[in-house]
């Protein structure tokens, strides 16, 4: 049976479901992405808790401090031995009093990993309290088995 | 000019769908590759100036504060637990002791409010240890709902060696 050649073949695919579909995995992935600036990164194992349930209200200019078990600081993306970030923090306060807001106001998100000791937390805190930080947030993974 | 009026059959308007199938998927591929899966973390709050132990003056409101000593072992993990100098088994028993001080009154005014938990731990003290304590000592879970037990938690000045 000779085919017909010639002329492009009028054949006519339904869109409809392809579109709605995509539009609905466009939603989708809308509705999960991320859009909050908290500071994560991948070289921290947080300890988990079954009472660190995500805060419900918005944390207004954090800043974040992120331990990792070799006792190294990530701020703002750099690496700084624990001794070192007071300079850090100084800068931090330059810019809080020249926007007319107090040090201790500020919340100090403390993000340090699970196999960290605890002696250098404490002394991350140390070094934010001597700066004039006093609200601090231990962050912890929301683990909801028992 | 008279309009040709459609007789039973519809007008078929073709419009070309592939400009938006291409910025539909185009938007669907950007956000598949800036989709970051974020497991939810929650923070204890803690409210810590510097001068606290100084300037609280006492009074007869106050509570005197629960000493919690966390002890580690060479290698990080926990040694000991202990409140107010006595040893604890566990952080669930530390959380029973600390229900046995409080009561189960967590309102206004009450002593959970008012009591306050002072760590101790270990310099070498793995952290996963002190978040298990704070989880022990602020609150519990019954029934999928939160408890809160005690919401001043405060630590001791680090000691290195």
């Amino acid at each position: 049976m000779a085919r017909r050649n010639g002329g492009p073949s009028n054949t006519e695919i339904d869109m409809t479901p392809m579109i709605d579909m995509t539009f609905q995995l466009i939603t989708f992935f809308m509705f999960v992405m991320n859009f909050s600036e908290a500071e994560q990164d991948d070289r921290i194992q947080l300890p988990s808790s079954q009472l660190a349930k995500p805060a419900e209200g918005v944390i207004e200019k954090p800043i974040t401090l992120q331990l990792t078990n070799s006792g190294a600081v990530i701020y703002a993306g750099e690496l700084v031995a624990v001794r070192d970030i007071g300079a850090y923090l100084e800068r931090e306060k330059t810019v809080m009093i020249d926007e007319n807001r107090a040090p201790n106001s500020a919340t100090i998100i403390v993000r340090a990993d699970g196999r960290a000791k605890t002696g250098e937390v404490q002394d991350i805190i140390r070094i934010c309290q001597e700066k004039g930080f006093e609200r601090f947030a231990l962050r912890a993974q929301y683990d909801d088995r028992r | 000019m008279a309009r040709r009026s459609s007789s039973g059959l519809t007008d078929k308007v073709e419009i070309n769908m592939t400009p938006m199938i291409d910025v539909v998927f185009q938007l669907m591929s950007f956000f598949m590759c800036t989709l970051k899966v974020v497991s939810p973390e929650g923070d204890f709050d803690i409210r810590m100036p510097i001068a606290a132990a100084a300037a609280a003056a006492p009074d007869d409101q106050q509570v005197p504060p629960v000493r919690v000593k966390l002890s580690a072992a060479p290698d990080g993990s926990l040694a000991g637990i202990a409140m107010n100098g006595t040893p604890v088994a566990d952080f669930d028993e530390l959380r029973k002791r600390i229900i046995g001080l409080i009561g189960a009154d967590s309102g206004p005014n009450s002593l959970a409010e008012k009591t306050e938990v002072e760590f101790d731990a270990d310099y070498a003290l793995e952290y996963a240890n002190v978040v298990k304590a704070i989880t022990a000592v602020s609150g519990k879970v019954e029934n999928g709902q939160v408890v809160e037990l005690i919401r001043k938690i405060k630590f001791t000045p680090p000691k290195k060696g």
